[in-house]
């Protein structure tokens, strides 16, 4: 059974823990700022402790499970967030989806945030609690998603949870240092690199779960990347002709 | 019953998410892999060839929509 190298492991732990919390961090500022500081954090911590319970109690379940059938459901699990991830990717980098501006989501959060009702539980203002608690546990679960199936399926469940708690200390510096959304974030650019990756390794994992050989074994796995990072570069491509073309026909059938 | 109808939604768009086409696609490659490894055929190329063509399509029929 060929193995992932940890360097693949952490790097989509991170980029996928990365581009979920610079969202989230969005969301915590603008309640945060708006409605109160104690009530955001303490929702945003409430839900760091649900996940990580997520984590702490499949994380291990799933490891009782053989792992021919364990690589086959988390193989066809990947595909299919990553085929998704990366269409939406590849339809903004190629201009026929709006890009995520954080700033815009920001000033939007902080008015909805602005205009919640006022009421008080377990003295938080619980309409600021709920908000950063399903902000952070939405957001988050994606991430607890691809930490408990690339750590099982590795049995390195230590180093994906290493990965997505760096990028979240990351981004969490960056929020207190900034007070502001990290809006200079690459954001498209690192859900096509999560997108890739994950599309990459539910192609190999969920080959091998099926019982098939790669030919190579572990050096496939460059090949699937390549090859996934080829194509969806190419379609990015091929929609910026077609939407190039159609933006001149148009100016053309105006005039 | 509507917050078990909620639950269940949820979970659906979590997983399936807003293209039920690409789940399926993906579960019939991996079915049909996995037959032809029982014929006795190393059909590692099926599930990388179906993933080009999930995306593709994905991709084009959404530019399209």
């Amino acid at each position: 059974m060929a193995e992932v190298t940890p360097f693949f492991l952490f790097s989509a732990a991170f980029l996928a823990s990365a581009v979920e919390m610079v969202e989230a961090l969005t969301i915590i500022l603008a309640v945060g700022v708006t409605r109160g500081w104690r009530s955001s954090l303490t929702g945003a911590a409430s839900a760091s402790v649900a996940l990580a319970a997520i984590v702490g109690v499949f994380g291990p379940a799933l490891t009782l499970i053989p792992l021919d059938v364990l690589r086959l459901v988390v193989g066809g699990l990947l595909l299919v967030f990553g085929v998704q991830w990366l269409r939406k990717a590849i339809l903004r980098a190629s201009g026929l989806k709006a890009l995520h501006d954080e700033d815009a989501i920001f000033e939007q959060e902080r008015r909805e945030a602005a205009a919640g009702p006022s009421e008080e539980r377990l003295g938080l203002d619980w309409y600021a609690f709920t908000l950063a608690f399903k902000g952070v546990f939405l957001e988050g679960l994606e991430v607890a998603f691809i930490v408990i199936t690339f750590g099982t399926s590795q049995g390195r469940l230590g180093l994906a949870v290493v990965g997505a708690v760096a990028a979240f200390v990351l981004v969490a510096v960056v929020g207190v240092a900034v007070h502001r959304p990290p809006s200079r974030v690459p954001e498209n650019t690192l859900k096509f690199g999560v997108g890739v990756m994950l599309t990459t390794f539910g192609t190999f994992w969920g080959t091998e779960g099926t019982g098939a050989k790669w030919p190579g074994g572990e050096a496939s796995l460059l090949g699937v990347l390549v090859g996934v990072l080829a194509l969806s570069l190419g379609l990015v491509a091929v929609l910026r002709r077609l939407e190039g073309r159609s933006e001149v026909e148009a100016v053309q059938v105006a005039a | 019953m509507n917050r078990l109808r909620a639950f269940g939604a949820f979970w659906y768009d979590f997983v399936v998410g807003d293209e039920w086409s690409v789940a399926v696609g993906v579960l019939a490659a991996f079915a049909g892999a996995a037959a032809l490894v029982r014929l006795g055929v190393n059909a590692w190329w099926l599930v990388p060839a179906a993933a080009a063509g999930l995306l593709a399509v994905s991709v084009l029929r959404a530019a399209r929509s």
